[in-house]
């Protein structure tokens, strides 16, 4: 589904991304965890677009097209979700007029019907249980005066409308008490199938108890430099990040 | 100049010394004379040259007609039931005026007609009063032909079920057009009315607009005022909205900007009870050479009152939006709140946006804030649309109508509030 080979990304002059290679199949769930300032979110913010970012080499390919020929919203069509950590509050830009156009806009590049109104309220109704929002929450302006979990919730919540066919979640968990956290890996799991697959990036391997990676990859100054299975993320937590740091370190002399 | 001897003879061909107006009239005149038209070395008038809008080729026209089925083309939608006044080329036409709210509640005649009348009192106490704000040339020379005007009066207690829409026709299909309505209204005491303006250029050609609306609210007075303009490109406009408060009570001025030539609005809110309050929003969303300015003035005289303003401005091509607000607290005027705000976006390259807030405070014990921003579209948000799959030019409109709509909301009458929302989606190809 996502072969990355050898990215590279620069912000500014600082290179971040300096070879990532990567595979990730459909149905499966991967983990990208990573001491701060390794390059997660970096990762998934090329993955999505964002032009903050220049990719200086390598390639990525999302169901036999060249990613990075494309622009977000094609991305996005294209069945790429980023679930975002900081989700952005849009004043005066209501939550489900927004989901609805989102919606819409991907099945019209899909060839497909827009949804009417009353298919979409369905969907929605559905959906909402999955992850446990509240009415009330999508009537207001998209993500204004949300809480912390509330902006993390929507975020599943549109990934669930979508229906993408990978979704990175962007430390999804950070800010999250143990509540939410679990309705939010919750909707994850109920939404997860053998056609698609998630790339879950996080600091700490708790989200990884509740959304059960099948690899997992550690991600440190720009390099995956470990992968494993989600025995690794034990691993990690148990002997923390500076375990990896000084294997590596032996590794070099 | 040439456009001073066409006024001079305009001026001389409608002078009637028994008019209880004459004086008036002939007074500006004389001011007008002796300040001529505002230059832009004039603080006031710095970035807006209204004094090329004043071309040698301009047509004081006074016999026009307009006929019923153009008077219907351009009625605001959902106001079938509204209050009807309607002015051409600057002057009130009864005939073609209509009224719902009956006699009791409601009573408009010509200026020229109150300045004699039971109201004769009222007017020779308010008419002018803007002067004393925009002692300027323009401000006079609309006085000087304030015989052409109207006089609104809502009755004490009375609230009108109907909005008063003034239409302002100019017609310039016989050259460059100029029109000089006056409105003084009278709400008196716990009345409520909203009134709302609109100008439409026919004919085709070009027209400039010099406008002076009183709008006086006694205590407990309810007063919303609405200013659309969307004139086209060709229309330029000058106009001053100067909103007294007599007693303790609310006024409340949208001002919606779409399109014009040069575009010029000076709006006061003159506080001069204790408790009063006053909201002032304004939106500017312009294209193309548009130039529009407002200038506002809040003028707090005394204690406690409340005002709020918020002007927001979209900028694209080489359009220039000018803000400038002053805001007044005289010395009693303690425990004054006043809150001014003035957001820019400019989205094209050779658009500009100038601001300036101007706080003038001799009181010690206020809150006053204000605070203006100039700046792009949020590229944080626009890329949140568009990692959504909403395509750059639909994520744009869907953020500039957002920054739009808290502008929108303010507008109290709905079908009106619709219409505007309408014209402004349309502009940003927002559809929903």
């Amino acid at each position: 589904m996502l072969k990355i080979e050898n990215l590279q990304a620069r912000i500014e002059e600082k290179e971040i991304l300096k070879g990532i290679n990567l595979e990730i199949k459909p149905g499966e769930i991967h983990a990208i965890m990573g001491p701060n300032g390794s390059g997660k979110s970096t990762l998934a913010s090329v993955l999505a677009g964002r032009e903050d970012y220049e990719v200086t080499g390598g390639s990525v390919d999302f169901l036999g097209k060249d990613l990075l020929e494309m622009s977000p919203e094609d991305r996005a069509k294209e069945g790429l979700f980023l679930a975002f950590q900081y989700p952005v509050e849009i004043p005066g830009v209501s939550t489900t007029n927004f989901i609805k156009t989102a919606v819409n806009e991907k099945r019209k590049y899909l060839g497909q019907e827009p949804l009417d109104a009353a298919q979409f309220l369905k969907t929605m109704k559905e959906k909402m249980k999955l992850v446990e929002i509240d009415q009330s929450l999508l009537s207001r302006s998209l993500n204004e005066g949300f809480s912390g979990g509330e902006k993390k919730r929507n975020e599943i919540f549109q990934m669930a409308m979508l229906e993408p066919k990978l979704a990175i979640l962007d430390e999804t968990d950070s800010g999250l008490d143990i509540d939410a956290l679990r309705i939010v890996a919750n909707g994850v799991n109920q939404l997860r199938s053998k056609d698609n697959a998630f790339l879950v990036v996080t600091h700490y391997q708790r989200l990884l108890d509740y959304i059960v990676p099948d690899f997992v990859h550690v991600l440190y100054k720009g390099r995956i430099v470990r992968s494993g299975t989600k025995e690794l993320a034990l691993e990690l937590e148990e002997k923390g990040y500076d375990f990896i740091k000084a294997e590596l370190e032996k590794e070099t002399v | 100049m040439e456009v001073i001897n066409n006024l001079t003879k305009a001026f001389a061909s409608q002078e009637n010394p028994s008019s209880p107006l004459h004086e008036f009239q002939s007074d500006n005149w004389k001011t007008f004379a002796g300040l001529g038209l505002p230059a832009i070395k004039h603080e006031e008038w710095k970035y807006t040259r209204i004094r090329n809008a004043y071309a040698d080729n301009l047509v004081i026209a006074t016999d026009a007609q307009l006929s019923a089925a153009t008077l219907s083309a351009h009625q605001l939608p959902g106001t079938d039931h509204a209050n009807r006044i309607v002015f051409l080329n600057g002057r009130y036409q009864a005939g073609l005026s209509s009224f719902q709210d009956d006699s009791a509640s409601l009573v408009v005649k010509p200026l020229e007609t109150a300045a004699g009348d039971e109201d004769a009192e009222f007017v020779n106490l308010h008419l002018g009063h803007s002067q004393k704000y925009h002692p300027d040339g323009i401000n006079a020379l609309n006085a000087a032909f304030a015989a052409g005007g109207v006089y609104i009066r809502v009755n004490k207690g009375k609230s009108l079920n109907q909005p008063v829409v003034i239409y302002h026709f100019t017609d310039s299909s016989n050259g460059y057009a100029f029109s000089q309505p006056r409105i003084l209204v009278n709400a008196a005491e716990a009345s409520a009315a909203s009134i709302m303006e609109t100008y439409v250029n026919i004919g085709g050609g070009e027209s400039l607009t010099n406008e002076v609306i009183e709008i006086c609210a006694a205590q407990d007075a309810v007063l919303h005022y609405v200013k659309i303009q969307n004139e086209g490109a060709k229309s330029s406009h000058s106009g001053t909205t100067h909103i007294r408060q007599l007693g303790k009570c609310l006024t409340h001025a949208v001002t919606l900007t779409l399109s014009g030539k040069l575009v010029r609005n000076n709006l006061n809110m003159v506080m001069e009870a204790e408790h009063g309050e006053s909201h002032m929003y304004g939106l500017y969303l312009l294209n193309g050479d548009t130039l529009a300015d407002n200038h506002t003035i809040v003028d707090n005289a005394m204690p406690h009152c409340f005002s709020n303003e918020l002007y927001k401005g979209i900028l694209d091509e080489q359009s220039t939006g000018v803000f400038n607000g002053k805001i007044f607290v005289r010395k009693d005027a303690q425990k004054t709140n006043a809150y001014q705000s003035n957001k820019n976006i400019l989205l094209g390259d050779h658009a500009s946006a100038n601001t300036k807030p101007q706080l003038e405070i001799f009181a010690d014990d206020v809150k006053c804030s204000h605070g203006c921003t100039i700046g792009k579209l949020d590229e944080d948000a626009l890329f949140y649309l568009k990692a959504r799959g909403i395509s750059e030019q639909k994520a744009k409109a869907l953020l500039l109508h957002a920054f739009a709509i808290d502008i929108l909301d303010q507008i109290q009458h709905e079908a009106i509030r619709e219409y505007a929302d309408k014209l402004i989606s349309e502009r940003l190809s927002f559809d929903f």
